[in-house]
């Protein structure tokens, strides 16, 4: 890990940014549980990394959304759709009661991110699209001389796409230090660990060689990753990759870096339980900040 | 045969370069996105004038269209040019999510479309094209058959407020209308006079057209009464100019530079047997078999896609009747 130290955020912002990520974990779940659908170990292992972009890092507001020199985010990880509408859901996009649709029929709420839904950009899901996009809108900032930039989350096991590698090739081409490409590294997709599925390391010099200027980061960290974001960019005409290093699951002890999990959803005991597990978080960050 | 002769013009795809060049003078939101293809596209005159107007992406289709699609969101009016082969066949999936499915206004731009790379063979021939776009919600779909269509669809794609597919050949092009006709997207141009009642109606797309539409003069000289329909948009498609031409017809013949299976004779069959209007019928087109070997125009001529060879399809028809 990189030292960040130069930029560490205060302490009650770091609290504010925990008991935000509790709220958003206890969201995730109950939609899934309701919906009796979703992908619940991914959206728990990048929910942290949503909630500082969202709440700290970027400058994308309900007022500002229809502006086109604001921040843009791109989940390239759409399945993990469940998190990003949490985070939005905070942010006042839309209303619990339209996102308690979620998956029902005719819901605008489907299991993918899709610009039909206030505070989504572009649609997503299939994998291997949302770096090659948000390339695309990094360098039209670029040519309109904005100072903008483009944030896009990809998972790990997406990064066998050779799209990635297309699009990886052409942000380090056109020099887009505007573009930070996040990849939530888990460790595992649905068949079990990335590196038993396709080994892919090393992801740092992979991306390096590409000509991106690489940091690891702890992704469940939100005063890391605060502290990370706010030194972008990293290196003046380098595209920015973040390896944030994740748990899958994170949150919910039976959970965590079970492969299971990967679009499993909660019986009533296990919701009952993953809810116990955030009522105690949120209490031990309320406790340790008086 | 008719003594009939049409003027030659450029190629399609160095009016389209043209064209695009005369509009960018005054936008500069105009892009072009292209795999290596700037040589072949045709827009090397543009790169030079414009240098800041052309997004090379190098020889990665899936990357093009995605990126393409970015640029789009973010209010580039984007013209994404690449060989229709693998445009539509290698990044099918970023032109169904990220261009229709997201509806951003990206023309796609196909050239050298169909089987104009002649004998460099199936790998480069794009028979799938109209098939795979008409299966695809929210992409509109137009194959101009000359110079003209060429000009009036790019203008009209500067501000098209649809994703729009546009395929072009490679091949120099007759001049089939003059400058008065009226073109607009999804509405199809009649080329021969409008009659009482028809033998034959030829309905054609794209470099068909020419055939069609000097196999319907060779007809006409023989005392037959021809119709020839220029399509040019498969999305939005024209019924109403089908069904006008159809009923007053005895026998139909659709030509295209595709497969028989999906393009524009599935799409006029399937329109005209739900209206309930049956004739003897009959898709001009590459059938479903590896491709034989040749240039664009012996290929034509092998499955029939030519002046006699439509014309011959026309009077079998008759005498089938």
């Amino acid at each position: 890990m990189i030292s960040t130290s130069d930029h560490l955020i205060s302490r009650e912002k770091t609290a504010l940014l925990e008991f935000k990520s509790i709220q958003y974990r206890k969201t995730i779940l109950s939609l899934i549980y309701s919906a009796k659908a979703g992908h619940t170990g991914g959206s728990l292992s990048c929910v942290d990394i949503l909630n500082v972009l969202y709440n700290q890092t970027m400058n994308i507001t309900t007022k500002n959304f229809g502006d086109i020199d604001r921040d843009h985010y791109v989940h390239s990880k759409g399945h993990s759709v469940e998190a990003l509408y949490a985070v939005l859901l905070d942010q006042g996009f839309y209303t619990i009661d339209e996102l308690n649709t979620i998956e029902k029929y005719n819901s605008p709420f489907i299991g993918h991110p899709t610009r039909s839904i206030p505070g989504i950009e572009q649609n997503t899901g299939a994998l291997g699209h949302g770096l090659s996009i948000s390339v695309g809108m990094a360098l039209a900032a670029k040519m309109d001389h904005r100072d903008n930039r483009v944030f896009t989350i990809m998972g790990d096991g997406e990064l066998t796409e050779g799209s990635i590698w297309e699009a990886s090739a052409s942000a380090a081409n056109y020099k887009l230090d505007n573009l930070v490409a996040i990849v939530d590294r888990n460790t595992l997709q649905i068949s079990g660990r990335t590196e038993n599925v396709m080994a892919m390391e090393s992801l740092d010099e992979k991306f390096s060689a590409f000509g991106f200027a690489v940091r690891h980061v702890d992704g469940n960290n939100v005063g890391e990753l605060a502290a990370l974001f706010d030194t972008l960019p990293f290196e003046e005409e380098k595209p920015n990759l973040v390896l944030a290093h994740t748990i899958k699951g994170k949150g919910i002890s039976f959970m965590e870096d079970n492969v299971g999990w990967h679009h499993r959803v909660p019986t009533d005991e296990e919701y009952a339980l993953a809810i116990q597990e955030l009522d105690l978080a949120e209490q031990k960050v309320e406790n340790s900040n008086g | 045969m008719a003594d009939t002769t049409l003027s030659l013009g450029k190629t399609n795809l160095d009016f389209f370069a043209q064209t695009l060049i005369e509009l960018a003078e005054n936008d500069r939101d105009i892009l072009i996105c292209t795999s290596d293809s700037r040589g072949s596209g045709r827009v090397t005159p543009f790169a030079e004038k414009f240098p800041q107007q052309i997004v090379e992406i190098g020889i990665a289709e899936q990357n093009l269209v995605g990126v393409s699609a970015g640029l789009s969101s973010m209010g580039k009016k984007v013209f994404t040019i690449s060989p229709a082969c693998f445009l539509t066949a290698r990044s099918l999936e970023q032109i169904k999510n990220d261009v229709a499915y997201s509806d951003h206004p990206v023309k796609i731009i196909g050239i050298s479309a169909g089987v104009s790379y002649g004998a460099l063979g199936t790998t480069h021939h794009s028979l799938h094209d109209f098939a795979v776009m008409q299966a695809i919600n929210n992409i509109d779909i137009v194959a101009p058959a000359d110079n003209f269509e060429t000009q009036k669809v790019i203008q009209a794609a500067i501000n098209h407020p649809r994703p729009l597919y546009i395929r072009f050949g490679k091949k120099a092009m007759p001049h089939l209308h003059n400058v008065e006709t009226y073109f607009e997207i999804g509405k199809a141009i009649q080329l021969t006079p409008n009659q009482d009642s028809y033998d034959v109606v030829f309905i054609a797309i794209g470099e068909t057209v020419a055939p069609a539409f000097l196999a319907s003069q060779d007809l006409v000289s023989e005392g037959l009464k021809c119709c020839v329909l220029s399509v040019h948009s498969l999305r939005p498609f024209d019924e109403l100019a089908v069904r006008q031409a159809v009923e007053k017809s005895k026998v139909v013949i659709t030509v295209e530079e595709h497969s028989i299976n999906g393009g524009l004779g599935s799409r006029v069959a399937s329109f005209l047997m739900q209206a309930g209007i049956n004739r003897p019928f009959k898709i001009v087109g590459i059938p479903d078999e590896h491709t034989v070997t040749g240039s664009q125009g012996e290929i034509f001529k092998h499955y029939g896609i030519s002046p006699q060879g439509l014309a011959k399809t026309a009077t079998q028809l008759l005498e089938q009747r």
